[in-house]
C-alpha cells in the first residue's frame, strides 16, 4: 500500500485534490470536515494521509508516507542534506510563494544587497548589535546572506506576523514568504533583491527511505510522471 | 579508533605545549553564546550547537577555545603569558544540498596553545612550536600574512569611508571586489526619495548619515587602475616561502607602504630559519588568512596533510590582536596574541608524533 502526503486543509489540500483529479485520480476526505482521513478513487493500493504541511517534509524523510505534496521552501529549511532524501517528480504549479528580504521602505537609501550590506555595518557600529533580521527560514537565509558575503546582521526568530516586527521594534528587517506582497506593502516594508532568495511551489515528492519502488513507479507513471 | 588512543595522543601534545613554557587551562564546554555571536555572527549559529538555560540564556556547547582563553587572560593574566589546553569542540556541519560523501566529527578534541606577548620573536616562536611538534607527519605547512594585504589596502589613495569599507570586507572575497570594482569606476550620483511612514529602529538621522556620505563619496576620483592592478597581484602571491618574498619585495616597489610588513615577514623566516626551519618547504599565500575565521589579522598557518584533500588542517592558527583587544575592552586591556591548534584525531589517523607514552 502507497501511502500519500497531503496538506490537510486550506486552498493547497483543495488544489491538490484537483491536481490529483486533473490525472485521473479523486481524492476526497472521509466523513465529516474535521476528520482527517481520507479516501482514494481511481487507484490501487493507495492510502490517503492528511497532514499539516509543515509535517510532510519529516515524514517523507522517515520514510513513513511513500509520496508527499508540500513546498519546496519547506524542503529545503528542514531537510539538511534533502537530495538525499527525497526526490522532486513534479512541480504542481499551485501554491507559488516567493521567500524574500524585506526593509522598511522609509530606507531610500536601501535599493540591493550592496546597499544593506552597508547599513548592517553602520547599524552595528552606531548600535552596538547586529542588524536583526526576523524569519523562522533559519537554514535558507543564513545560506543565502553567507553566499552574498553580508556580514553584520543576525537573525532573530518568527514564528508568525512576521512583516509585524519591525514597527515592534524587535528586528530592522525581515525574511519571509510572499505570495502578492500585500502584506510587506501594509507594513510599510519593501523587498530588496533582484531575485528571491527561493522561489517555492507545491511539489510531488518521492520518499528515498520508504522504498516499494516499483509500485511507487507504477502510480507515478499512472499520474504520467517517470521516475529516473 | 578509540576516544582514549586519541586523548593520548592530545596528552602527548599538551606536554610539549607545557615543555615550551605554557600553562594549562580548562575552559568550560558551555560559553555564553551571546558574547561567540557578536565576535563571529550568524555564521557560528549555523556551526555551533546552541542550547538554552533557563537562567543564563543562550548558550553554546564550546565551539573553539580562543574565546574563553581570551577572556580568562584579560581577567587575571599576567603578561607575557603562554597557555595551552586540550578537550573537545563541538561543529554542527549543515549539509545544504547534498551531505558530504565523507562528514567531518561534530565532536572532536583540539590541543591548543595561546601566546600573549609584545615580543615581535612570538610569530616565529608559535610556528616553530607547530613546526617542530608536527615535523614527524611530513604535513605541507601554509603561511600567509592579513597585515600585508590590510596595509596595501591602507596604501590606496581613497577617502577613509572608502578605505574602511575595503578593509571591514577584506575576508569576503565577492564584497570586497565589488568595492574595489565600485571604487574604480565613477557612478552618476543617486538620487534619494522623501521618506514617509518611518519605521524601525533605524533612525532618519542615521539614513541621512549615510547619504551625505554617499553623496561625498560621488565626487571622488575614481581609483586608478593600477591599483586594483597591484592588489590582485598582491593577493594571488602564492609560492615557497623565500621565492614568494621575492615577489613581495617587488610588489613593495610599487606599493612602498607594505614595505614594513616585508621586512616583518623576512625577520619571520629569518627566525624560523635560525630555528632550524627549512622555509623553503612552507608555502607562502598572500591570500590565506582570506579563507580562515575573520578573526586572524596577521600571519596566518595551517599545517595539511598530503592527499588528504577532504581532510580539514591538521593543525592552523594565526595572530588575532583586533579580537584580543575587543575582548580585553572590558578589562581595559589589550596585548597582541597568537596561537593555534592541533587536531590530535587526524594525528592520530596519520600515525600518531612518536613522542613515547605521555606520564
Amino acid at each position: 500500500m502507497i501511502r500519500l502526503g497531503v496538506p490537510s486543509k486550506g486552498r493547497l489540500m483543495e488544489q491538490t485534490f484537483d491536481w490529483f483529479a486533473a490525472r485521473g485520480v479523486r481524492l476526497s476526505r472521509a466523513g465529516s470536515e474535521r476528520e482527517y482521513a481520507g479516501r482514494v478513487e481511481g487507484a490501487e493500493n493507495v492510502a490517503l494521509v492528511l497532514l499539516s504541511a509543515g509535517e510532510i517534509p519529516r515524514e517523507l524523510q522517515a520514510g513513513r508516507i511513500h509520496l508527499g505534496v508540500t513546498g519546496t521552501d519547506l524542503i529545503r529549511e528542514k531537510l539538511a542534506g534533502w537530495r538525499s532524501h527525497v526526490q522532486e517528480l513534479a512541480p504542481m504549479g499551485f501554491g507559488h510563494a516567493d521567500l524574500i528580504l524585506a526593509v522598511p521602505t522609509c530606507w531610500s537609501d536601501c535599493d540591493n544587497l550592496d546597499d544593506f550590506a552597508t547599513i548592517a555595518r553602520d547599524f552595528r557600529a552606531e548600535h552596538g548589535f547586529r542588524l536583526r533580521i526576523a524569519t523562522k527560514y533559519h537554514r535558507l537565509v543564513r545560506a543565502y546572506l553567507s553566499d552574498q558575503e553580508i556580514a553584520d546582521y543576525q537573525l532573530v526568530d518568527s514564528q508568525g506576523a512576521t512583516e509585524g516586527t519591525v514597527a515592534n521594534l524587535t528586528a530592522e528587517a525581515i525574511a519571509d514568504i510572499t505570495s502578492s506582497g500585500e502584506t510587506l506593502r501594509a507594513n510599510h516594508l519593501k523587498i530588496i533583491g533582484d531575485t528571491p532568495i527561493l522561489c517555492s511551489q507545491a511539489t510531488l515528492l518521492r520518499s528515498i527511505a520508504a522504498g516499494d519502488d516499483a509500485e511507487v513507479g507504477a502510480f507515478a507513471q499512472q499520474l504520467g510522471l517517470t521516475i529516473s | 579508533m578509540t576516544k582514549r588512543e586519541k586523548q593520548a595522543i592530545g596528552q602527548q601534545i599538551l606536554m610539549a605545549f607545557r615543555a615550551a613554557g605554557a600553562a594549562e587551562v580548562a575552559p568550560d564546554l558551555l560559553l555564553p553564546a551571546e558574547t561567540l555571536l557578536d565576535l563571529y555572527g550568524e555564521d557560528i549559529r549555523a556551526r555551533a550547537y546552541v542550547t538554552q538555560d533557563p537562567i543564563r540564556g543562550e548558550m553554546m556547547l564550546r565551539p573553539d577555545f580562543t574565546v574563553p582563553v581570551v577572556q580568562m587572560h584579560m581577567e587575571n593574566g599576567a603578561e607575557p603569558a603562554r597557555y595551552c589546553y586540550l578537550g573537545e569542540v563541538f561543529r554542527k556541519q549543515d549539509h545544504g544540498e547534498t551531505p558530504p560523501e565523507h562528514p567531518r566529527d561534530n565532536e572532536y578534541l583540539q590541543a591548543g596553545f595561546e601566546l600573549f606577548a609584545r615580543d615581535a620573536d612570538a610569530d616565529a616562536e608559535v610556528f616553530a612550536l607547530f613546526h617542530g611538534l608536527l615535523a614527524p607527519l611530513h604535513l605541507q605547512a601554509s603561511m600567509g600574512d592579513m597585515d600585508l594585504l590590510m596595509d596595501a589596502v591602507r596604501a590606496l589613495p581613497l577617502s577613509g569611508a572608502r578605505r574602511a569599507a575595503l578593509l571591514h570586507h577584506i575576508w569576503r572575497p565577492k564584497r570586497f571586489a565589488r568595492l574595489l570594482e565600485r571604487f574604480s569606476t565613477s557612478a552618476p550620483p543617486r538620487a534619494f526619495a522623501e521618506p514617509a511612514n518611518w519605521t524601525g529602529l533605524r533612525s532618519p538621522a542615521e539614513m541621512q548619515a549615510r547619504i551625505a556620505r554617499l553623496q561625498a563619496d560621488a565626487h571622488e576620483a575614481p581609483l586608478a587602475p593600477i591599483w586594483a592592478d597591484r592588489l590582485s597581484r598582491l593577493f594571488a602571491v602564492s609560492a615557497p616561502a623565500p621565492e614568494a618574498l621575492r615577489q613581495l619585495r617587488d610588489l613593495a616597489q610599487e606599493i612602498p607602504d607594505i614595505t614594513d610588513a616585508v621586512d616583518r615577514l623576512e625577520r619571520n623566516l629569518a627566525a624560523l630559519t635560525s630555528r632550524g626551519i627549512d622555509v623553503a618547504a612552507i608555502h607562502f599565500d598572500a591570500s590565506h588568512g582570506r579563507h580562515t575565521m575573520e578573526y586572524y589579522d596577521g600571519m596566518t598557518f595551517s599545517f595539511t596533510a598530503p592527499g588528504r584533500a577532504d581532510w580539514p588542517p591538521v593543525a592552523t592558527g594565526g595572530r588575532y590582536d583586533a579580537l584580543a583587544a575587543v575582548l580585553g575592552q572590558a578589562q581595559g586591556r589589550s596585548i597582541p596574541a597568537v596561537g593555534g591548534i592541533i587536531r590530535p584525531g587526524l594525528v592520530h589517523e596519520l600515525g600518531g608524533l612518536n613522542l613515547g607514552n605521555a606520564a
